[in-house]
């Protein structure tokens, strides 16, 4: 270990890079297939850049498919690091405080998931600069997309600075100043609340597309991301729990089981909304909801997942929803794994490619991916463990250095 | 008159070219005889009199631009008026002489600073007069060294005092699709794809309604049916057009004519537009557009039928080449039964202007408050 007193920058990143390199075989061994199926990934998307989108699955009819259903989900997993923020630091939650550095970690894996996969959807990666404001040509505020931008990247920023800062001040011993990076945290709260905003109203505000052109679309977005995030931290945690001696207490699982159980259900309330509004007096705007539901003029490549979805969710938030099966955590593992799931169904490929069908002019061609949208997807979601992987390991190895060294000092 | 659609579906096969493309001997670099047009010909050349490379005719050095690429050809001669970017391109070609002397093949190397230049040349809209003149030149050279037909692209401006609206008589059209078929050779669409721009839809009598819910556009037989009604679409300029609004590079925006234009060397390719085009009047290169060197229409506007690329988007511009040169629009000047009426809207004596004045006329999806110019309407 470096000695406190030389404690530098570069030496906490050459600490942090030598964390991430070490481990047991098992580590190795997680690390290793993670970059195998990168590599994979990375193939897979040679060839696309190669040969063009056409590789894919999308069309002129479907113009947006795995890659931006994918987005759409993770915008949602990043924003919800927000439940765990909010508590651990605005409302002095202690319990929180272990648990949020991960929170944040998540939040920096899904903004670097997300920006891969709104890169590998472009027609021209290699022109992106043309959106660099000066340089290139940025339109804003008339494009919902630079909106887009700027919030996902201040937001990694936001979820790089504050993580960062209390990591290298616990790494040089010191106790970080509140008055320095509570403002930061203030700020991030409301920031994620707009990320995940400014990703529906990118949907929202096309009314050339009824499905998505809806009110409900942004708060449906908040609710459904807030159960399935914190379902995913409750995994993640009881899974940091059991393989590493990284104190995280239980209470911090149980509160975090609530909100997703309030989440859950405010999201089926929006669910039953937004049925009873798209089916009680069917318009020629409810066709797309009839696509993905029952299926139209025999097409009904969707029907199996949405269904899978709802049973899965309704499922979920009934497990999450009775206090016998919320605290016992076997089955609150389950349920959570079950309302993840769920949610990136529904969110992903439930929201994004039924707004394409029919498409404008009334035609109907569906979409299925092809092997390499898929290879490319699973290579984006194995960058995403890889990079979570390592941010976890660093910041354990430092609290856990930190707390046995001063552990009188509150956090 | 009875008439096929057959041109369109046995033309995609016809030309559909080899999956590779082999060049064991390229024609010189001005003839017109490639056998297909090639999106990058990087074979690597041992002697240039075997590769093609051989150094343009001085007699085609005709401009400033041109004279650097002589300098460096042959022996520096001192041109006047050097800018910055000159400056570059004199230093970038410099270091690409010196890297020509081991590979022995300056065409490469030409090829490789004209494309350096087009990959940071700004939005056409920012563009001052002469870069639009600069980067025209590298286009058309760059086609040259290609071995494509040398295109000659216009950089016309609008015409103060014009705005181009369109209008679709549904009574007379019969189906024949010789717009599109007229559509797709003068924009140069990808022959490889079969992309139109005009969609044609049959529609039963009696079950018309303007949500072309029983509208067929794949029908494939003999026109026109009995009992049906044609009615085409393309992109329809709107006035208030949502496309443009949603671009994050502003690489795509409305003419003072009102043309909807797209810029394709500035597009990223998220398809934003796409989506949020009421009319599905934009199509996407998801390959490398093809289009046979015999058949490639020379006559170009920087804004319409000019070379794309794969991952660009691209629309209907209203034939802004044609348009602009004061003609009709192809799929206007094909169609042989007069449904297709454009013209001048600010011009009280056009005939556009007769139709809307006269004609019950109808627009597409008005609720969403885009407002086509493309109206239609029954005698």
């Amino acid at each position: 270990m470096t000695p406190l007193q030389d404690r530098t920058l570069f030496r906490f990143f050459r600490d942090v890079l030598r964390h991430s390199v070490t481990g047991s075989l098992r580590y190795h061994l997680w690390m290793g297939s993670l970059t195998f199926l990168m590599a994979l990934g990375t193939y897979a998307y040679l060839i696309q850049l190669n040969k063009g989108l056409g590789v894919t699955g999308m069309s002129d009819y479907v113009s947006w498919g795995l890659y931006i259903s994918n987005f759409t989900f993770l915008v949602g997993i990043a924003a919800a690091s927000v439940m765990l923020v909010l508590p651990a630091y605005i409302l002095h939650d202690v319990d929180f405080s272990k648990a949020v550095l991960i929170g944040e970690g998540l939040a920096v894996t899904a903004l670097l998931m997300c920006l891969a996969f709104v890169t590998v959807d472009m027609g021209g990666p290699h022109r992106l600069w043309h959106m660099i404001p000066k340089i290139g040509y940025f339109n804003w505020p008339q494009s919902m997309l630079t909106w887009d931008v700027i919030v996902l990247n201040g937001y990694l920023a936001l979820n790089l600075l504050i993580p960062f800062y209390i990591l290298f001040s616990h790494y040089r011993g010191r106790s970080p100043k509140k008055a320095l990076y509570v403002p930061f945290i203030m700020f991030s709260v409301f920031w994620a609340v707009s990320i995940h905003l400014a990703t529906a109203f990118l949907y929202a505000g096309l009314p050339s597309r009824p499905y998505w052109n809806n009110a409900l679309l942004g708060p449906r977005f908040l609710a459904s991301a807030f159960a399935g995030g914190p379902a995913l931290m409750i995994l993640i945690l009881h899974f940091i729990k059991q393989n590493t001696d990284f104190p995280i207490a239980e209470e911090t699982i149980r509160k975090l089981a609530l909100i997703v159980t309030v989440a859950a259900q405010i999201n089926l309330v929006m669910l039953g909304s937004e049925l009873f509004k798209e089916f009680y007096a069917p318009t020629h705007h409810s066709q797309s909801a009839t696509y993905l539901f029952f299926g139209l003029k025999g097409h009904k490549p969707l029907v199996p997942i949405i269904w899978t979805a709802i049973l899965l969710n309704v499922f979920a938030t009934l497990l999450f929803t009775f206090h016998r099966t919320r605290n016992n955590k076997p089955i609150l593992l389950v349920s959570c794994t079950l309302l993840f799931a769920a949610i990136y169904l529904e969110k992903g490929m439930g929201l994004v490619v039924p707004g394409f069908i029919p498409s404008p002019l009334g035609e109907i061609v569906d979409y299925f991916p092809t092997w390499i949208e898929i290879a490319v997807t699973i290579g984006i979601w194995a960058l995403g463990f890889f990079v979570f992987t390592l941010l976890v390991k660093a910041a354990i190895a430092i609290e856990k250095e930190y707390e046995t060294h001063h552990r009188s000092e509150p956090h | 008159m009875s008439r096929t659609k057959a041109f369109l579906f046995g033309q995609t096969a016809e030309h559909q070219p080899p999956e590779e493309y082999t060049y064991p001997l390229l024609p010189p670099p001005q003839s017109t005889q490639a056998a297909s047009a090639s999106p990058s010909s990087t074979s690597a050349c041992a002697a240039p009199s075997s590769c093609g490379c051989q150094p343009p005719k001085p007699t085609a050095v005709d401009t400033p631009y041109k004279a650097l690429l002589k300098a460096d050809l042959q022996e520096a001669e001192p041109a006047d008026g050097i800018s910055r970017r000159e400056m570059l391109q004199h230093l970038l070609i410099g270091v690409a002489a010196t890297a020509a002397v081991a590979s022995g093949c300056s065409e490469n190397l030409e090829k490789g600073s004209l494309n350096w230049e087009e990959y940071f040349k700004k939005n056409y809209r920012v563009m001052t007069a002469q870069e639009r003149t600069d980067t025209v030149q590298r286009l058309e050279r760059l086609a040259q060294m290609r071995n494509e037909k040398k295109p000659s692209i216009q950089t016309k401006n609008a015409i103060p005092g014009v705005l181009y609206g369109y209008a679709f008589n549904i009574s007379k059209c019969k189906g024949y699709m010789d717009c599109v078929e007229a559509c797709i050779k003068e924009n140069n669409l990808d022959r490889k794809s079969g992309m139109q721009y005009i969609r044609m839809f049959e529609i039963e009598k009696g079950k018309f309604n303007v949500n072309l819910d029983h509208a067929d556009g794949t029908y494939h037989h003999e026109v026109p049916a009995a009992g049906h009604v044609y009615m085409g679409t393309q992109c329809f300029q709107c006035e208030n057009p949502p496309c443009v609004a949603v671009c994050p590079v502003g690489a795509t925006w409305k003419e003072d004519d009102g043309i909807v234009v797209i810029d394709y060397d500035w597009c990223i390719g998220c398809r934003y537009c796409q989506s949020a085009c009421p009319y599905w009047a934009r199509r996407f290169n998801w390959h490398e557009p093809v289009v046979p060197n015999t058949e490639v229409n020379p006559i170009q506007h920087y804004l319409g039928n000019r070379k794309r690329k794969k991952g660009v988007m691209e629309k209907c511009t209203f034939c802004i080449q044609r348009s602009r040169d004061g003609k009709l629009p192809a799929c206007a000047e094909a169609c042989p039964t007069g449904a297709r009426v454009f013209g001048n809207l600010l011009d009280p004596n056009s005939e556009i202007r007769y139709v809307l004045a006269n004609k019950k006329v109808f627009r597409l999806k008005e609720d969403l408050g885009t407002e086509p110019k493309f109206w239609y309407f029954m005698d």
